[in-house]
């Protein structure tokens, strides 16, 4: 007979049996995740190749300075959820919790960045594609589309944010309950590559928003 | 002993007593109940649709129409399409006989991922809930394609509901797809090899494929337009430089290729029945599974044949009516294989049955005039016309429901351990039978002629 453990539900034969199925079900989901952004980056791309001196000045509004110091934070945060796996796949569940708070706390710092003070920024200089907005002819309405995508883009990935945010925050309350050891972890890798995903996305905004056009 | 006893007592209780309290119901993550939460769920949505059905049928027997306006008209059409497609063609077959059969037939204990299997389930009541609202509010009026501009500026109907409706019905469709595949892959009983599975199941995962690829795009396309309907600017909005053939584009990179959801756990279905009332191995196993893989590949590459006359470049059209063409080459396949099947066999002709064989015939005449509208010249002058409105439900009803109702008779003893009435059975068979052709073979005549179809 195989092994039981607390953890393991009755379809499968052993906790490592599970533990792929998790695994390789995130990555599905992953999957199905690029072909939802897919949409948003193949029709922001082909409206700026019809409309590029719209885009160029719509990108030029975008605050570079922002955008790039949420990028490295971002990117940080990835950086040590991961070594907040490995931390755990050696047993140190008090490091883990360490890094997921340190993971955590990044995110929010870039939700903040992003939707407390930038958002702010852009909603104060009238750049919310609606009747008011700012730039005009003869570049509006191109950037006016940018500006959709900005604001759609954003959100989207805002949203991926919070959903990862409970997510981790999850974790962090699963491994206070001292939940999880070298022999059970599969929920963190799980999370782990959501996390990265996030980055993922973000890494193809970074450009689109702010580097694409601005020297135009 | 006494253990033992113990333990058959437990056994003998089936799926369907054991626990009979609705939050046993409403909580469980046993994929045979889930399977029966969904079929009286999309039963119920397969009534809604066909009553929009029989009022529009009803109100075409005068010029003028017998029940109100043009714009009433409009909202019937597209709630029998958005309800028939959404909720019920697309979950159908796989969320019901899938839910049900695959664990079995895999030789599992569940699907790989049981919550999530009811949490799909959720997804679905709530996204019928916001369909049932915006038909209850008054209902939209765009067509279920909802294409620009006239669903972002014109349409007066409660389009922004219905959006939310579709996309939640999306991320049910997803969870269930990535279900089964995660399933196939991890779940098969030791010695299950990919060619001894049932063939059933290789259809669900051709199926899921499509489920869980093409319907994230649907997603986004979706947002892009309730973005544009409440702001009023959107990036189909051809006034400030956005395009709206890009959204036919999107969504027909997803709808297209959903069009296989709704046939390919027919054929899965047909390839079970038609062996077993032959008294016959099926012929071709290996020949019938790469037909279903490959027309989920091939079902990604021929969206452009919705817009050869929407002013796509000739030179892809030319490319995507080649394409189109090339679908229909293992769907012959499979219809000489259930054929194959047949010949020499002994055939006996039970509800299921009948049921396989109006699928069989319904489907090549729906499939073979799919073949009439692929091609570029025949399209400009079919298109917008009755003549595809019989050349998709000759595939979708005559097709999949046929498929749907064959398998529910087929498993029904097994799902519900009684037998149905095998007379009544086949009465029903027929009479779709016919009622079906009586009601749309003259569509085909009259398409041909030129009627326009809206
Ligand atoms: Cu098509």
């Amino acid at each position: 007979m195989s092994e039981v453990s607390s953890t393991q539900e009755f379809q499968y034969s052993s906790p490592r049996h599970q533990a792929e199925s998790a695994i390789s079900g995130m990555w599905l989901f992953l999957a199905t995740e690029m072909l939802f952004f897919g949409p948003l980056f193949l029709a922001w791309i082909y409206s700026r190749h019809w409309n590029q001196q719209g885009f160029d000045a719509g990108a030029q509004q975008t605050e570079l300075i922002i955008g790039t110091v949420n990028t490295l934070v971002l990117v940080t945060s990835s950086l040590i959820y991961t070594l907040g796996v490995s931390f755990i796949e050696a047993g140190d569940s008090r490091k883990l919790i360490q890094c997921c708070v340190g993971a955590w706390l990044l995110g929010l710092v870039f939700l903040w960045l992003k939707f407390g003070v930038e958002w702010r920024h852009d909603f104060e200089r009238r750049l919310f594609p609606a009747s008011d907005f700012a730039i005009d002819d003869p570049h509006r309405d191109g950037a006016l589309l940018f500006f959709v995508f900005y604001f759609l883009g954003t959100a989207v990935h805002g949203l991926h944010m919070i959903v990862g945010l409970i997510l981790v925050g999850w974790i962090i309350f699963r491994a206070r309950r001292k939940e999880f050891s070298a022999g059970f972890y599969t929920p963190v890798s799980v999370v782990g590559l959501y996390w990265s995903f996030v980055d993922m996305v973000w890494i193809v905004l970074y450009p689109l928003i702010y580097l694409i056009g601005r020297g135009a | 002993m006494s253990a033992v006893i113990a333990d058959t007592t437990k056994h003998a209780k089936s799926y369907l007593t054991d626990g009979t309290t609705i939050r046993s119901w409403l909580l469980t993550t046993d994929h045979k109940r889930i399977a029966l939460l969904y079929l009286g769920s999309i039963t119920l949505f397969f009534f809604i649709g066909g009553i929009a059905a029989a009022l529009i049928r009803y109100n075409l027997i005068a010029p003028r129409g017998m029940i109100g306006s043009a714009e009433t008209y409009n909202r019937l059409f597209t709630m029998h399409g958005v309800v028939m497609v959404w909720f019920f063609l697309i979950p159908a077959v796989p969320v019901t006989l899938g839910n049900f059969l695959a664990p079995l037939m895999l030789g599992a204990r569940d699907l790989a991922f049981p919550k999530l299997n009811l949490i799909s389930w959720y997804l679905y009541i709530l996204a019928g809930a916001a369909a049932l609202y915006s038909l209850i509010a008054g209902g939209v009026d765009t067509g279920w394609t909802f294409y620009t501009p006239l669903t972002t500026a014109y349409s007066k109907g409660h389009v922004v509901a219905t959006i939310v409706a579709i996309f939640i019905a999306g991320f049910s469709s997803i969870a269930t797809g990535l279900n089964f595949i995660i399933s196939i892959h991890t779940l098969r009983a030791p010695g299950m090899t990919w060619y001894k599975m049932p063939v059933f199941l290789w259809s669900l995962y051709a199926t899921s494929v499509i489920l869980v690829l093409a319907t994230p795009v649907l997603g986004m396309t979706l947002l892009l337009l309730a973005f544009e309907r409440i702001f009023h600017i959107g990036v189909f909005d051809p006034a400030i430089g956005g395009d709206p053939l890009l959204f036919q584009h999107l969504f027909w990179f997803y709808s297209h290729p959903a069009v296989y959801v709704m046939i390919l756990p027919g054929f899965g279905v047909i390839s079970e029945i038609v062996p077993a009332f032959s008294n016959k191995g099926l012929f071709g196993y290996k020949f019938v599974v790469w037909s279903s893989i490959s027309i989920a590949v091939i079902s990604f590459l021929v969206w452009g044949h919705h817009m050869f006359v929407a002013g796509t470049s000739l030179y892809s059209a030319l490319v995507f009516s080649i394409l189109s063409f090339m679908v229909a080459v293992p769907s012959a396949i499979k219809v000489f294989n259930w054929i194959g099947t047949m010949h020499g066999g002994s055939v006996r002709f039970d509800a299921p049955m009948l049921y396989a064989l109006g699928f069989i015939g319904l489907f090549t005449l729906g499939g073979l005039t799919g073949l009439f509208v692929a091609a570029l010249a025949a399209d400009v002058h079919l298109t917008q016309t009755y003549f595809v409105v019989a050349h998709f439900h000759y595939v979708m009803v005559g097709g999949m429901v046929s498929a749907y109702f064959a398998g529910l008779h087929f498993w029904w003893p097994k799902i519900t351990g009684r037998i149905y009435p095998e007379i009544w059975g086949r009465v029903g068979a027929v009479i779709i039978f016919f009622g079906f052709n009586l009601n749309f073979f003259p569509q085909f005549l009259l398409g041909y002629y030129g009627m326009p179809r809206r």
